[in-house]
């Protein structure tokens, strides 16, 4: 029997198109919009100005608090304006926009690390450059990963868990990145474990890509530390609570972190990043993102600097064909629709999905027949049929007391409901009324 | 491409295409096998009972929908469909075809619209149906012919009782068990369904054959099904044990009347159903346990119509207390201010 999560889920059809399409290098776009708010926390402080000319890996923007990180130049060439541009959020955000200098030559080096496996840094100064070299969680949530890593004395960690299961369908950027670096994945890690002075680390990955349980388990194997685990195919098992249960059987307390349970996450592209980082000098410029849909002409996997318009991306694969209704940044359960493809790529963006007329469509919502299919589904134990009924009512109290906040938004209510309803909508809509609720009465 | 011809739409951004449409479909399907024996047992009889439920309740629907309450019309959701056949399954072949009538208009109109159409209803309608005709016309609606199979005759020639009947009447006048057993079908023939009773809880096997369609399609899970009728066993069979002589053993309790039908067809009726797999446990003992017991102790011989209708009523109540076990928190399961 393969580890899993015990509680809901659901197995929506994979359309891992990607997966046999090795990651190749975009070409370097002209311009370049680098927004300072692509992590969750603080956004950074811009320390550029205009006409200001900057090389590939400088700072510019720095961290402006403790949950917050630099943003580095992804390319060489000039600031040409700072401006506030619309990002995958659907908001303006400021931005720093850099003309790429078609005549610098670092801009088109192509470079070809060897690996390097001994550990030389010490546990501090490890933390210190993931800090400083702009490494969030490239799993989506885009957390600052040293404050994730930074551990309270009180608490002790004795698992380090790398997410690879990537469970959302149609992405494949982490299985890539998993099948083509998996020995530096495998250092990453024992950077994290010595960092982290922890000697346990799992790395959880979905049985549907057995090719990359089979490399990293080959990789892994002079370091009986570090275990590979397969998982049943189960969405949302990349949520960090659902994960944690499903390998080591230990939950999350309701409002609690994965610290509380002596476990720290982490998505296999951050510990990429963290070993780029750490044994490279490389700060997060780039990143793999999978191009994909159904009716696209060549979808594919992408390294990607981070501040490309996701319009040269799309051009890449085709360009974005007739009858398309829906671009969206990330995949098809969580991922944000983007209004239009000048959005730029960011530091979370693992995908970039493009979805025709016929799938696109919402259909009409008809009355609940209560069947209960999004209660057995939650992976949370909650009741979204009643949460969304509690919202439209305004019971906004009610839908606290039943646990409302505690909701992962992880989709899987909406997409079995047969009856059409927008179920997460409301209960998002529940979430934010709440959380203004409380804060205004803290 | 033009940005006009993009839509934003929160996530998710796929489906799982299963639509309330298709369970209802799925619920037709499964029933194909019952609905064919009764036609072999009773003849034009049950292919007229059920075409006219089907049709009055669509057309009840359908005029209340457009001409009373001026809302959409769903008679399309494939729902009054399902009520009409539920409610012909749950009458005698001879029932005068006015009376059906009356039955699809007290189902659809009074225990599903008036409450607000599908989703909104508290009790089963075909079972309000059913249960309005039984206690305004008890003689045509205990009147069991004989089947004929013979597919072009009609029913209403001869006239027999149901096999709960013929146990609850002859024990009732002094009657044993080993006395009654010649007079009732045997284990095999209330399989088949060659006995007496509504059309379309004739057939044991027919009706578990189209049960094992709908747990393969996940339309309904084994919670509900499975515990009426171990709980019903399990009160039936503990009678039998203090006394075979006075009470009839549990195998002919499942097999005969409308245990399977109610439990895997009546009972599971997503609508009227708690939501929780362990609310929807509590529901379906306490089904089991109020059929057996007016079956063992009450005037009728039969009893799950009353005993779902019953547990109906429970269900807000039993959603309130058997909630899902919330992730990272002990389970809580309070009432609600």
């Amino acid at each position: 029997m393969l580890k899993t999560f015990p509680k809901g889920g659901i197995h929506p059809a994979e359309n891992k198109i990607t997966s046999d399409k090795a990651i190749k290098r975009m070409a370097v776009p002209k311009v370049v919009y680098v927004p300072i708010a692509q992590h969750i926390g603080i956004p950074s402080e811009i320390v550029v100005d205009r006409k200001d000319k900057v090389v590939i890996g400088q700072v510019i923007a720095r961290s402006g608090g403790f949950v917050s990180t630099n943003i580095h130049s992804p390319v060489a060439g000039t600031v040409t304006k700072l401006d506030m541009i619309v990002d995958s959020s659907g908001y303006k955000k400021q931005c720093i926009v850099i003309r790429t200098d078609q005549k610098d030559e670092s801009n088109f080096r192509e470079v070809e690390y060897t690996l390097l496996e001994d550990i030389l840094m010490s546990p501090k100064d490890i933390l210190q450059r993931i800090s400083d070299f702009g490494i969030v969680g490239l799993g989506g949530a885009t957390f600052p990963s040293h404050v994730k890593l930074t551990v309270k004395e009180d608490k002790k960690i004795d698992c380090l868990i790398i997410n690879g299961v990537e469970c959302e369908p149609y992405l494949t950027a982490d299985h890539r990145l998993m099948l083509e670096k998996a020995d530096e994945i495998i250092v990453g890690i024992r950077i994290l474990m010595h960092a982290l002075h922890v000697d346990k680390a799992v790395i959880g990955i979905e049985n549907n890509k057995k090719d990359a349980i089979e490399v990293l388990r080959k990789a892994a194997q002079s370091d009986d530390r570090i275990q590979v685990a397969a998982l049943q195919v189960k969405y949302p098992q990349g949520s960090e609570k659902q994960l944690i249960k499903a390998i080591l059987k230990r939950e999350v307390p309701k409002n609690g972190l994965p610290l509380d349970v002596g476990v720290i996450v982490h998505n296999v592209g951050t510990i990429y990043a963290i070993y780029q980082a750490v044994q490279h000098d490389q700060p997060l410029i780039e990143r793999v993102v999978t191009v994909t849909g159904k009716h696209l002409e060549e979808p594919s996997n992408f390294w990607v600097k981070i501040g490309t318009p996701v319009k040269d991306l799309v051009a890449e694969v085709g360009g974005i064909p007739e009858g398309t209704r829906k671009i969206v940044n990330g995949g098809p359960m969580m991922g944000k629709a983007i209004k239009s493809t000048d959005v730029p790529i960011t530091k979370g963006t693992s995908g970039i999905l493009v979805i025709s007329e016929e799938e696109a469509s919402r259909k009409e919502p008809k009355n609940c027949i209560r069947c209960g299919e999004c209660v057995f589904v939650c992976p949370m134990g909650l009741e979204p049929h009643l949460l969304m009924n509690l919202t439209e009512k305004g019971l906004y109290e009610r839908a606290a007391n039943e646990d409302v906040m505690t909701c992962i938004e992880c989709g899987s209510c909406s997409y079995v409901c047969p009856s059409h309803r927008p179920l997460l909508d409301y209960i998002r809509f529940g979430k934010s009324i709440v959380k203004k609720l409380e804060t205004t009465r803290n | 491409m033009s940005d006009q011809t993009i839509v934003i739409s929160a996530s998710p951004h796929i489906h799982s295409a299963r639509t309330s449409q298709k369970l209802m479909y799925d619920v037709l399907i499964a029933l194909i096998p019952a609905f064919l024996m009764s036609i072999y047992l009773f003849g034009i009889s049950a292919l007229v009972l059920t075409s006219v439920a089907v049709a009055s309740c669509l057309l009840f629907e359908y005029l209340i929908q457009k001409y009373l309450l001026k809302t959409e019309v769903t008679t399309s959701d494939g729902s009054a469909l399902l009520t009409g056949i539920l409610l012909a399954f749950n009458l005698p072949a001879s029932l005068p075809i006015w009376m059906v009538v009356v039955g699809s208009l007290v189902a659809i109109g009074v225990a599903k619209l008036s409450f607000g159409g599908l989703g909104n209803n508290i009790f089963n309608p075909a079972l309000v149906g059913r249960v309005f005709l039984l206690v305004s016309f008890p003689v045509q609606m205990t009147t069991w012919p004989v089947p004929v199979e013979n597919i072009t005759t009609l029913a209403d020639a001869t006239t027999g009782a149901t096999t709960l009947g013929i146990i609850k009447e002859e024990l009732m006048y002094g009657g044993t068990m080993s006395t009654i057993s010649s007079k009732i079908p045997s284990t095999a023939d209330l399989l088949l369904g060659i006995s007496g009773g509504s059309i379309g809880e004739m057939s044991a096997l027919a009706l578990l054959l189209g049960g094992m369609y709908m747990l393969a399609r996940r339309v309904i899970t084994w919670h509900i099904p499975v515990a009426v009728l171990l709980s019903m066993g399990a009160v039936t069979g503990l009678f039998w044990l203090i006394d075979p002589e006075q009470y009839a053993n549990p195998v002919i309790h499942l097999l005969a009347g409308g245990a399977i039908l109610g439990a895997f067809y009546m009972a599971t009726d997503l609508v009227t159903s708690p939501m929780t797999k362990k609310g929807m446990v509590v529901f379906a003992i306490g089904i089991g346990v109020i059929t057996a017991v007016i079956r063992l102790f009450g005037a009728y011989p039969e009893g799950i119509s009353f005993a779902i209708l019953i547990m109906n009523a429970f269900v807000p109540l039993i959603d309130t207390y058997f909630k899902p076990r919330r992730f990272g928190n002990p389970i809580k399961s309070k009432i609600v201010q």
